[in-house]
């Protein structure tokens, strides 16, 4: 089967599967689990079939399909990958059983959860799959409607503010983005396109491009979450469901930056060119104040959701310093906080599970109870913190080297960001799981079942894995993620300069 | 000395003709046959009779020919709006029909009543001469008025119609002030037979013969006739009647306002100011763009604390009345053709609104507060799906109608250099999602209301309400084609 035919079965299997679901008896939730597993499973083995056909070594798109849609007003239905949303793809595909897994507790509306679930993956694999903006627009509001009811109807005590939160901040955003998209297809010599490959040559005034980039930037910034706009995702984060949070920070906190890098800065280098001051303080601003606000945590999760602005700081520090090492290690870096953040909530879950509730001062000594979970805690833990030999430790690395090429004193700030990440992770593990069990009803828990461990074992595999050998990631990545440096560096689409010759 | 008649080809007005006469059938025959025949075949009549008229402005496309002394313009601009029209004819009688039942309408009025209206927004649709819209205007609103407060069991009824009648007269005077400045300005009232030969001004048509130092007369007859026509749209400031009438009047009906009269009356403000007025836009557009802002932001915000939904969907429409007019800001072909869309496919979506809470409000429409909705998914799963397909689609979200009719009129204003016009929508349209989104939390995040009384749906409002759905994803998906009719129907005749 050709990539491209393959790449939009990935795509469209899990909304299949979301019919399928809506479409079973209501008295059998059972059936309903068992096919979102199923779907789910298939997804990822799909895509594993994509991930082999995958041409190392090249920067272009692959698995390139067009499709007339929309022909009278410039719309198409064209998708492909390159090296960047590749592993978006695979991160989106990989997670995704283990969020049904995490499910399984669901009991209540079991149907059309898994609905729902299912329809946000289609979504998420569409963002990082369409090359036509208008196609890219609607896949980006099609996620937010699914998790805004995952949240919504399965989450907890204060889901329906966190939902309404979540979905308002996005919404502004991106709406501004959708001016941005229409001005620039309309500054487009030729006929009206949304392709972006096209809409790369777009000649720009300086001034025209500051407008538009911002635009966009509203809508990554948002979904990032840079500081300030990241209030909506403590509560979205906490009161979602687990597999809701594992999705919010695997993949849709991916979305933001994969935006700035397939978008932002290829579309309007000259205007990203003059922002990365900005953005790497704030950048910075995220990884300092997101790790001081998760010290202070009472709420294991709130914790964890914190700790992500910190991380997405590190990634868009690595996506702006404008160094290839800096920019792989920020994409190697999204992939890799979607495994560690999305264990460290799986785990927060499966202990949701059995204590039903978050605070911390619930807890202590649970080491002692359930040794094996507090185990596999400590180690995503780690790989969160970045100890060289697990996942975390390649990226961080590879983004603070790539800073200190260009900006060498910006590495101080960062680098103690790590420092911090290591203080409230490894605080919250000693108040957790270590000392004595000082309440009762934590002594009688239930260890790690197996649904969990068919949950948990893929990622720390997984983590391990890339910390160990981290090339075979590293070399896909790295031909896209070369021309996205050279084009924020080098490239200029000012309206009248020469140099408008361009590296798509 | 020979008198200069004006050849009548009465043709040109053929489906309001059919209309009117309908209308009549449908009075005889209810007095004539009663309910002695079959329970459905008055809506039938009602239903052919907008079919046939359908079908006769279907028949004038790509004509473009100014008829009845250069009073109709039957160009495809009026066709695009007549179709519509009779579509939202047609969906307003199925809706209605086992609405009446209940409610103890006369069945026969109320469908005369409707096609009278639809008679008027059709000759709206297509007046080339400002005594021709009037009339249109006057037609449509008195038959509105009646059909307001048609629910005569309800004093609520009885306070709205009366408010929408005393504000309505009092918006048509505006508007026929408007007229008598302008003819005073032009020596004409018609929009384009009279001066075509005056184009060595480098001005064509209505203000061909109009003398420079007349022009300040014409600006100002153009405002008063914004203030006639804004009334009609709902547009802020002159929206004070539009909550109350829509909570009053029979929910069938308030769709059929949102929808029909909406698009009448864009219709005549697209045909004036951005075919006939274009060469003044410098001096209307100011006004319009502030009309059009505040209208957005004020629907949206004050939508926000309603918690009866027809009132909500009241100030709704307000906001959308500000949204389509942000096509007309552009005054290009775009920002026609992207309004007609909008206002094409808001109805076919708010007419289904409506139709859901019809079906849901029972006896004497009791139940159509916010609370009354809670956990509705749970018992009525299916309507509570259309119900959020309407939300969605009115809060303008991508794969259904209302995300392209916003992507066209922002467009098209982004594409005239007005984009910060088209942010100031985007941010009030964010504003919107919030109300449309409360409506979603009250059905599906909150506790079952056990006090519901199981509301069966008819099938006639279950197909409209299908059917609207349908639509509203088909155009949101597929909207090439009808996006394609409305550009060709964005040519006006002479222009």
């Amino acid at each position: 089967m050709s990539g491209a035919v393959l790449l939009n079965i990935v795509i469209f299997v899990p909304l299949a599967g979301a019919i399928l679901v809506g479409l079973m008896p209501k008295n059998r939730p059972e059936l309903a689990r068992l096919a979102a597993l199923v779907v789910t499973v298939v997804t990822f083995v799909l895509s594993i079939a994509l991930l082999v056909q995958f041409k190392t070594g090249e920067a272009g798109f692959q698995f390139v399909s067009h499709r007339r849609w929309i022909p009278q007003f410039g719309v198409g239905y064209t998708t492909g990958i390159d090296g960047i949303s590749l592993w978006m793809v695979m991160l989106t595909t990989f997670l995704m059983p283990l969020g049904v897994l995490a499910s399984w507790t669901i009991t209540s509306r079991v149907k059309p959860y898994f609905a729902f679930l299912l329809a946000l993956e289609t979504g998420m694999l569409g963002v990082f799959s369409a090359i036509d903006m208008f196609l890219f627009y609607v896949f980006w509001e099609a996620v937010l409607i699914p998790m805004y009811f995952l949240i919504g109807m399965w989450g907890y005590e204060r889901r329906i503010y966190a939902a309404m939160k979540f979905l308002l901040f996005t919404l502004v955003g991106s709406l501004l983005m959708l001016i941005a998209i229409l001005a620039l297809a309309f500054a487009a010599r030729g006929p009206l396109t949304f392709d972006y490959r096209s809409l790369l040559s777009t000649p720009l005034s300086l001034s025209t491009q500051r407008l538009l980039f911002l635009g966009f930037f509203a809508s990554f910034a948002v979904k990032v979450p840079l500081v300030p706009l990241h209030t909506w995702l403590p509560d979205a984060h906490t009161e979602a469901p687990t597999a809701g949070s594992v999705m919010l920070a695997g993949v849709l906190l991916k979305m933001g930056a994969y935006g700035l890098i397939r978008f932002a800065i290829p579309l309007f280098p000259d205007a990203a060119r003059e922002f990365v001051p900005l953005m790497m303080a704030l950048a910075i601003i995220g990884i300092v104040y997101g790790a001081l606000v998760a010290i202070v945590q009472r709420d294991l999760k709130r914790l964890v959701a914190y700790s992500s602005v910190a991380h997405l700081g590190f990634i868009v520090l690595g996506i702006f310093v404008g160094t290839i090492q800096g920019m792989t290690g920020g994409i190697l870096q999204m992939l890799n906080h979607g495994l560690s953040t999305g264990a460290l909530f799986l785990l927060v879950g499966a202990i949701y599970d059995r204590r039903h509730t978050r605070q911390i001062a619930e807890f202590g000594g649970l080491a002692r109870s359930i040794p094996i979970l507090a185990g596999i805690f400590l180690f995503v833990l780690l790989s969160s913190i970045g100890l060289p030999g697990l996942n975390g430790f390649v990226g961080e690395f590879l983004i603070l080297v790539g800073t200190f090429f260009r900006y060498r004193w910006w590495v101080v700030p960062a680098a103690f960001g790590i420092v911090l990440a290591a203080i409230y992770l490894l605080w919250a593990y000693q108040r957790v799981f270590q000392g004595e069990i000082t309440r009762e009803e934590n002594r009688t828990l239930r260890d790690i079942n197996l649904r969990e461990v068919a949950m948990l074992a893929p990622v720390v595999a997984l983590i391990v894995f890339i910390g160990v050998y981290p090339k075979p990631f590293l070399d896909r990545i790295e031909p896209s993620a070369a021309r996205v440096v050279q084009t924020l560096r080098h490239t200029s689409v000012v309206s009248g300069s020469s140099s408008a010759a361009r590296v798509p | 000395m020979p008198l200069d008649l004006p050849s009548v080809q009465l043709g040109g007005i053929g489906p309001e003709i059919t209309l009117t006469v309908t209308a009549l059938v449908v009075l005889v025959a209810d007095a004539i046959v009663g309910n002695r025949m079959w329970r459905w075949y008055l809506a039938a009549v009602a239903s052919v009779g907008l079919v046939v008229a359908g079908a006769l402005a279907i028949a004038a496309w790509n004509t473009s020919k100014l008829q009845l002394a250069g009073a109709i313009a039957n160009d495809d601009f009026a066709v695009f709006v007549k179709v519509a029209l009779a579509v939202f004819g047609i969906l307003t009688v199925w809706v209605a029909r086992e609405y009446v039942e209940h409610e103890a309408i006369e069945e026969s009025e109320f469908y005369a009543l409707v096609l009278l209206a639809v008679a008027g927004m059709m000759l709206m649709a297509a007046a080339a001469d400002l005594i021709v819209m009037f009339l249109a205007l006057e037609t449509f609103s008195i038959a509105l008025y009646v059909l307001v407060g048609s629910r005569r069991r309800s004093l609520e009824a009885q306070e709205s119609a009366m408010k929408y009648f005393l504000l309505g007269a009092f918006s048509s005077a505006f508007f026929l002030l408007g007229i008598a400045l302008a003819y005073g300005a032009t020596g004409t009232t018609n929009l384009y037979s009279v001066s075509q030969g005056v184009a060595s001004q480098g001005i064509t048509g209505f203000l061909g013969s109009t003398p420079a130092s007349d022009l300040g007369l014409l600006s100002l007859g153009a405002v008063l006739l914004i203030v006639g026509l804004g009334f009609k749209i709902a547009a802020v400031p002159f929206h004070m009647w539009t909550p109350d009438a829509y909570q009053g009047a029979p929910s069938p009906v308030t769709g059929f306002m949102a929808a029909a009269t909406k698009i009448a009356a864009f219709a005549a403000i697209l045909r004036l100011f951005d075919a006939i007025l274009f060469p003044l836009r410098w001096d209307w557009r100011p006004l319009v763009i502030g009309i059009a802002i505040v209208t957005m932001i004020a629907g949206s915000v004050a939508a926000i604390v309603q918690e009866d939904v027809k009132r909500m969907l009241a100030y709704s429409s307000i906001a959308h009345a500000g949204f389509v007019l942000t096509g007309v800001i552009a005054a290009n072909d775009q920002g026609v053709s992207g309004a007609l869309f909008y206002l094409a496919t808001y109805g076919l979506t708010v007419v289904g609104a409506f139709a859901v809470i019809a079906v849901l409000a029972g006896r004497d429409e009791r139940r159509v507060r916010l609370t009354d909705y809670k956990g509705l998914f749970y018992d009525h799963p299916l309507l509570a799906g259309a119900l959020t397909l309407f939300m969605l689609s009115l809060g303008g979200v991508p794969v259904t109608s209302g995300f392209i009719g916003k992507l066209l009129v922002f467009g098209a204003a982004v594409n005239a250099g007005y984009a910060w016009v088209s942010v100031i929508g985007v941010l009030a349209s964010s504003v919107a999602m919030f109300f449309y989104l409360r409506v979603m939390v009250v059905m599906y995040m909150q506790e079952g209301d056990e006090a519901r009384p199981a509301s069966s749906v008819g099938s006639l409002a279950g197909g409209v309400i299908a059917l609207c759905a349908a639509a509203t994803v088909f155009f949101g998906l597929a909207w090439g084609p009808l996006f394609e009719v409305a550009q060709k129907a964005t040519f006006f005749a002479g222009g």
